[in-house]
């Protein structure tokens, strides 16, 4: 089996300070890798290199295409690149206003990246929008609102719909849950849990928070200055910490 | 009488160089916006110095120029800048849209079909059709330049998610020759079916310092859904004072007492028509008894 995302030496400075360095791990269709690792560790810039955002100063990200298999996203045109992450991925914010158009209705957020690729009717659009507003559990009702006039988790739930329209293959998130009430957190969780397991997505998720990785990444990956100094299951990492790190992370979580 | 502190059409030869080159840049991609390095003309931008700017390049002493605001060549507007001309290039000027060769517009395409060997110079306040949505320059133009145009869709879905049917009724965003998406400045929709035409015509935005422009015969599609395809509409009216039915009207209110009528936009058109002898519902009957 091919990987679906292969991560190779993948190193980024800013200035003389490094963001992340020689990053290497291989992603397979359909598992969840989880990110975590202190405030400044590095995750948030290897998520930028891995999903085309931010250019690394070394290293390889391979990506498995549709069409032509085995890809380096880094030494793709840029065409071939904004295409690729309006089709086969998705990236979810950590803050839902990064990640939609606030001025353009719940409905026209969603239907964009289908009109994005060509769809070119109002009736259909608006219906998927509809039925993915109605898996994110949002009521056909909110369609034509725009998304200021929804609460803080409703925005991320729309942000995830309007990501996952298009059937993505890979899915990148960002601190999905960061700046949620703890219940609302929860609720958010336990959709993201049955959207990856039903579509069988693939996804990066970066967050302080493990619990969230413990409900969503098949796997792990602990920085720490850049590096990773830990990564296997997430059930291994977590109840089995090797590095002394980790186990700090892991037992300071457990104390609170 | 001539300002002889002016150069020809005001503008010095270099910058009218300048101008000639950007023109010809835009003639040859139909549709892009090419940046030129906008003066300061003696009018305030709201005036239309993009368009002054272009018709100022494209003019030699033989041309002869039109100018109309919103269909009218009697506007103040419309006569300011044409007094201009006559001024600063000495050109002749006429209001018969046949007879001209050159015309300035403001947001109106004349009614009588434009021929071969004409300009139609555009003034444009804002250029970029994506703005209403993306506001960062740098992200509409790689938008422009990886054809990624699925925003100027979410414009008209929001348009029907909110009104029921595509209220954009000025400005409403074209392909051209099917690759650019371009802003064909404040016209009425009514008027975008006639942006393919036998003319050439420039769009000079002054403020922004862009110009576009469209050669003859250049095919120009208005966008639209399958299910909700673009209208030319137009007020379900005849001109009451030509009685022409496929003219573009202004409402006019007559008293205030809530007396009103519908006129072509376009004056040269509708006087020309009623010179001919045509006669709309509220002419006056007396004088041609
Ligand atoms: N744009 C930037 N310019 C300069 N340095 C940066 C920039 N972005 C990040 N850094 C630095 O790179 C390192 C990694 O930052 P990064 O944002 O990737 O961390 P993070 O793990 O996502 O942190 P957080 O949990 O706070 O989001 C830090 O030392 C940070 O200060
Ligand atoms: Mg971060
Ligand atoms: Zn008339």
């Amino acid at each position: 089996m091919t990987p679906l995302l292969s991560v190779q030496g993948v190193t980024k400075h800013y200035g003389a300070r490094l963001g992340c360095g020689n990053v290497n791990f291989d992603l397979w269709p359909g598992e969840v890798m989880g990110i975590v690792g202190e405030s400044g560790s590095g995750k948030s810039t290897l998520l930028s290199c891995l999903s085309g955002q931010l250019a690394p100063d070394a290293g390889k990200v391979v990506f498995d295409t549709r069409a032509e298999g085995p890809r380096d996203v880094l030494t793709m045109s840029e065409p071939e690149r904004r295409m690729l992450a309006r089709t086969d991925w998705a990236f979810v914010h950590q803050n839902a206003r990064d990640g939609l158009r606030m001025g353009v209705s719940a409905g026209g957020n969603v239907g964009e990246r289908l009109m994005a690729v060509g769809a070119r009717n109002y009736a259909d659009i608006r219906a998927q929008a509809i039925d993915w507003l109605g898996r994110v559990e949002i009521t056909e009702d909110r369609v034509d609102d725009r998304p200021r006039a929804f609460s803080g988790g409703m925005q991320q739930r729309l942000q995830i719909a309007r990501n996952l329209v298009t059937g993505p293959r890979l899915v990148f998130m960002d601190e999905p849950t960061g700046g949620l009430d703890v219940s609302v957190q929860a609720r958010l969780l336990d959709l993201l849990r049955g959207l990856v397991r039903e579509m069988g997505l693939s996804a990066v998720i970066v967050t302080h928070d493990l619990a969230v990785v413990r409900l969503l990444a098949d796997r792990l990956m602990v920085m720490k200055g850049g590096h990773v100094v830990e990564t296997g299951l997430t059930d291994q990492v977590l109840d089995d910490p090797q590095h002394g790190y980790t186990q700090l992370l892991v037992s300071s979580v457990l104390q609170v | 009488m001539t300002d002889q502190a002016y150069n020809f059409a005001y503008l010095d030869e270099q910058t009218k160089r300048m101008i000639r080159r950007a023109l010809l840049k835009a003639l040859a991609v139909p549709g892009y916006q090419v940046p030129f390095a906008s003066r300061e003309m003696p009018m305030p931008y709201g005036w239309g110095t993009g368009g002054v700017q272009v018709t100022a390049a494209c003019l030699t002493p033989e041309d002869r120029l039109k100018v109309i605001d919103q269909g009218a060549d009697d506007t103040t507007n419309a006569v300011s800048i044409r007094k201009f001309f006559e001024r600063t290039a000495e050109v002749e000027t006429t209001e018969h849209t046949a007879e001209a060769s050159v015309i300035q517009t403001r947001h109106r395409i004349p009614e009588q079909p434009l021929e071969e060997g004409q300009i139609l110079v555009y003034q444009v306040p804002i250029p970029e059709p994506l703005r209403f949505l993306e506001p960062r320059e740098t992200e509409t133009r790689k938008m422009h330049a990886l054809e990624e145009y699925g925003l100027m869709h979410v414009k008209l879905y929001e348009d029907i998610a909110h009104n029921g049917a595509i209220s954009t009724a000025y400005a409403y965003p074209v392909k051209v020759e099917g690759r650019y998406v371009m802003d064909p400045s404040p016209i009425p929709k009514f008027d975008n079916p006639k942006l393919e035409n036998a003319a050439i015509q420039l769009f000079g935005a002054g403020r922004e310092q862009r110009i576009y422009a469209l050669p003859p015969h250049t095919k120009v599609v208005s966008l639209d859904f399958e299910d909700h395809p673009f209208e030319a509409s137009k007020a379900d009216h005849a001109c009451d004072l030509c009685g022409c039915g496929t003219s573009y009207l202004d409402e006019v209110i007559t008293d205030d007492a809530g007396g009103r009528m519908f006129v072509c936009s376009d004056t040269d058109f509708c006087a020309t028509r009623q010179a001919q002898g045509h006669r709309g519902a509220l002419s006056p009957q007396e004088e041609y008894a």
